[in-house]
């Protein structure tokens, strides 16, 4: 019988309930095959696929490609995975590039084995599946380097690779693209107690530099579902908002420093540690949030703020959404300082955790229309206790909340977020998922979520959760199975309301795969020509993550 | 009849806290340290709420802590998980189980409870012995490590299930008695908003050692707290010809 004796048994307690274990990357449940890029859609390819132009395109034809990029995804509705061909532009690897790659890396960081490929030839939605062949490791900067020197020679296409986590079809291959990981860079390489700022290799998993700085007192500026493995180089690759943003900013503001390799090979040193550096062009910009489609970033480094002791979390219920929206315009003047963050969820959302996720447990007495949670940081713990629960009860009062818990441990607090951070992976469980991570202005937040319920009917569980405090919601439409005729009804109808409401069609997971070609409903055309003769400089055989991020009218 | 139930609470570093030994080895650092209530201690009172609302065996639960004036939070989380009021014996001294154990046997003569409830022990020091220490003083009986408890009010009997190494063992104690508790007897609450409202008017009864008549004093001495040594850092094999090499050669055990 096992005798549970103090801190040793309860931390284990802690630890099962705090961090999500992500569902195998692949089970025998297979996606359908939509998604899968030689699906039953090539169909549809081929009778749109004839407009778009051939892969070396000049720059002067972008103009006249571009409007062909708006027809394609205005006519066809389906997944824009569907609608790929394999760039012909590109070399098919062989042996010499293998024994050549060898020769970089050693035999070891050079994997072939399918049984190992599995894995990252897959996202974590199972939704997006490649046939990469080869599987690169690299353990420097210079290596980096020498795999990408080769590969534009070669014309070989790479997928730079992180923690595999993303959420757009971003970080695995669409073919057979050459996946570069950034795993084994994993070091940390300085740490300054004093300004708090870290330099570290972009393959460090984010939660292992958490636990790192909160041995030296300091946290990271940004915290999300995934930090067990997604990795700071992939973070700061999709520019991750995450659960600290409200307080913290974005990654922006947070990256004082770059290192990245562009598709010929030149390393790019911007790895400086000084919050004020105003000379020239500030260009670790355009690594972050490109998702790998301008260099791969081997270092950075990261402002992180201090870690404060004080830490409370409240879980409430609101009666309506205009509640919620009411309540973070009070928090954010009452609680000031202290907010470090306002999350969302509906009941929907709710009830898909309580059935999907193991260790949910509703901590209210009963079933509510709609959740947030609250929490503050401070640093000091009764004064930052009296005035959120001055605030809590204030607000009970005013009838802003109808019911909420007060974490009185971190065990307590722990399981809130355990719901709220749990969510993505309910929905795995649950089945297909179709989701959209929108900005929208807070006070029509809600509404998509509602009309998209009334849109599809009993024929799907729509959800809606996200960051709040940030504007930015994360709709989430749930099936048994993939279906066709549902997408059908969510896209481009989700995009179009989105674009009327001024909102953006990725607030922060990114555009990868699923939405390259839906650009344009966040953003101009003259924007993102730009963008386009960026892409076209910094790589212009197009050889970093191809058929992403930008339309593939513009970069095919 | 009505039924009181007194139920002791323990503020202690909380237990997902990273412990720190101080650097001069004289106990772990509690300073800027997040601070909970004892979790064995939540277990008692959820379970002496849970006592009180099946049927109204109870009809008062009454929370009890011993410590520095900061204990107050702690007794404050108590009632707003539900318990009806509230006792702070006000002490900063390092406080041992003989001495708890005597402060809340004068408490018991002043309260009359049928049923104390404890943690089986407080994740600080992990002694056991305070709930022990108790019945032995009141000479009351003791179901310690519980992991089931009913209370029968008619027949003034409390059946306690136990976990002991070959299995649950049952026991029956007539009241008043003693219970400890284990972690798996239930789920304890949350504090919920309107119930963190109403603690705020709870009453608190405040007491010092000297006024209940005990004298802290502990045969112990504390020699030294350190910490486990550091575990080596494992590696990763990459055969099995590899595995079996260091098994014979560097750990010697084939
Ligand atoms: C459970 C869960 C919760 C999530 N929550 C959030 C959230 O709250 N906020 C949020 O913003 N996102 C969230 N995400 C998605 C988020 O984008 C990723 O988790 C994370 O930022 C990606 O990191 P990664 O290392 O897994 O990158 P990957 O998924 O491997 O890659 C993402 C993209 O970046 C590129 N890339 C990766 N590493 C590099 C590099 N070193 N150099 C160049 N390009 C690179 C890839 O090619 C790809 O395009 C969540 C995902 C999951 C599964």
């Amino acid at each position: 019988m096992p005798n549970p004796n103090g801190r040793a048994t309860l931390g284990f307690r802690l630890r099962s309930l705090r961090r999500p274990t992500y569902p195998p990357l692949f089970p025998s449940a297979t996606p359908s095959s939509r998604f899968t890029l030689h699906g039953k859609c090539n169909d549809v390819v081929r009778r749109e696929y004839h407009q778009v132009p051939s892969f070396f395109n000049s720059l002067t034809n972008f103009s006249q490609t571009r409007i062909w990029g708006v027809g394609i995804q205005r006519k066809c509705y389906g997944s824009i995975a569907g609608l790929v061909q394999r760039n012909p532009g590109f070399s098919k690897l062989n042996d010499d590039d293998v024994r050549c790659f060898e020769a970089i890396l050693g035999a070891k960081n050079v994997v072939q084995d399918e049984d190992k490929l599995v894995a990252s030839n897959a996202d974590w939605m199972h939704k997006y599946k490649g046939s990469s062949k080869l599987l690169l490791q690299p353990r420097t900067t210079d290596q980096v380097s020498q795999i990408l020197k080769y590969c534009n020679s070669r014309c070989l296409a790479v997928v730079p690779q992180g923690g595999n986590t993303g959420l757009v079809g971003g970080s695995v291959p669409v073919f057979d693209e050459v996946i570069v990981s950034l795993s084994s860079m994993n070091k940390i390489i300085s740490f300054d107690k004093v300004s708090g700022i870290l330099v570290c290799e972009a393959g460090c998993i984010l939660e292992n530099i958490m636990s790192f700085l909160d041995n030296e007192g300091f946290i990271m500026p940004l915290d999300l579902g995934a930090k067990g493995s997604c990795q700071i180089g992939g973070n700061v690759s999709t520019n991750a908002g995450g659960l600290r943003l409200v307080r913290y900013g974005s990654l922006h503001g947070n990256v004082l420093g770059v290192e990245a390799v562009l598709a010929n090979g030149t390393v790019l040193d911007m790895l400086k540690t000084l919050r004020k550096d105003n000379t020239g062009y500030d260009l670790k910009h355009l690594f972050i949030g490109s998702e790998g489609s301008l260099g791969i970033v081997t270092k950075v480094s990261i402002l992180t703020p201090p870690k404060l002791s004080s830490v409370n979390v409240a879980f409430l219920a609101c009666k309506d959404y205009s509640s919620c929206q009411k309540l973070l315009q009070e928090a954010k003047r009452k609680l000031g300082e202290i907010l470090s963050a306002f999350e969302f969820l509906d009941g929907q959302s709710m009830n898909l955790v309580l059935n999907h996720l193991d260790g949910a447990r509703n901590p209210l007495p009963t079933l509510h229309d709609y959740y947030v949670l609250i929490e503050t940081t401070g640093s000091d713990e009764s004064s930052d206790k009296q005035k959120l629960e001055a605030f809590l009860l204030g607000s009970m009062e005013n009838e802003l909340i109808s019911d909420g818990v007060l974490a009185q441990d971190i065990n307590q607090a722990s399981s809130f977020w355990h719901l709220r951070e749990g969510i993505s992976e309910a929905l795995m469980r649950a089945g297909a998922v179709y989701k959209y991570d929108l900005s929208i202005p807070v006070e029509h937040l809600y509404n998509i979520v509602e009309e998209m319920r009334s849109r599809l009917g009993n024929t799907a569980n729509v959800i809606g959760y996200g960051h709040l405090g940030d504007g930015n919601l994360h709709l989430n439409i749930s099936t048994p199975h993939y279906d066709d005729k549902i997408l059908s009804q969510i896209e481009p109808f989700v995009y179009e309301w989105t674009s009327k409401h001024r909102g953006s069609i990725s607030a922060e997971h990114g555009l990868g795969l699923m939405k390259a070609n839906e650009i344009f409903y966040s953003k101009s055309r003259e924007t993102v020509q730009l963008m386009a003769s960026i892409k076209n400089l910094l790589d212009p055989n197009h050889i970093l993550n191809p058929y992403k991020v930008l339309p593939h009218s513009l970069i095919s | 009849m009505t039924m009181k139930i007194m139920v002791a609470i323990k503020r202690v570093v909380d237990y997902a806290v990273k412990i720190r030994v101080k650097p001069d080895k004289t106990g772990v650092v509690t300073q800027n340290v997040k601070m909970s209530m004892n979790p064995f201690c939540e277990i008692a009172l959820e379970e002496a709420l849970r006592i009180r609302e099946s049927a109204a065996a109870a009809s008062e639960v009454v929370a009890v802590t011993i410590g520095p004036s900061h204990s107050v939070d702690t007794l404050r989380t108590g009632l707003a998980m539900g318990a009806d009021r509230g006792i702070h014996v006000d002490s900063a001294a390092s406080l041992y189980p003989l001495s708890v154990a005597k402060i809340l046997r004068k408490l018991v003569q002043i309260e009359n409870p049928s049923l104390l409830i404890l943690g089986k022990q407080a994740i600080d020091d992990d002694c056991n012995q305070t709930g022990q220490m108790l019945a032995g003083l009141l000479n009351w009986p003791q179901g310690t490590f519980a992991s089931k408890v009913v209370l029968d009010k008619e027949k003034q009997v409390a059946t306690v299930d136990r976990e002991v190494d070959d299995g649950i063992e049952t026991v029956c104690l007539n009241l008043p008695a003693v219970i400890t508790t284990d972690l798996r007897l239930n789920q304890p609450r949350y504090a919920t908003l309107p119930n963190i409202m109403k603690a705020k008017s709870k009453p608190i009864k405040k007491f010092t050692p000297e006024e209940l008549n005990v004298e802290i004093k502990s045969d112990l001495e504390i020699v030294q707290v350190t910490e486990p040594p550091k575990r080596k850092a494992g590696i990763i094999v990459s055969s099995v010809d590899e595995l079996i090499d260091k098994l014979k050669h560097e750990a010697n055990v084939i």
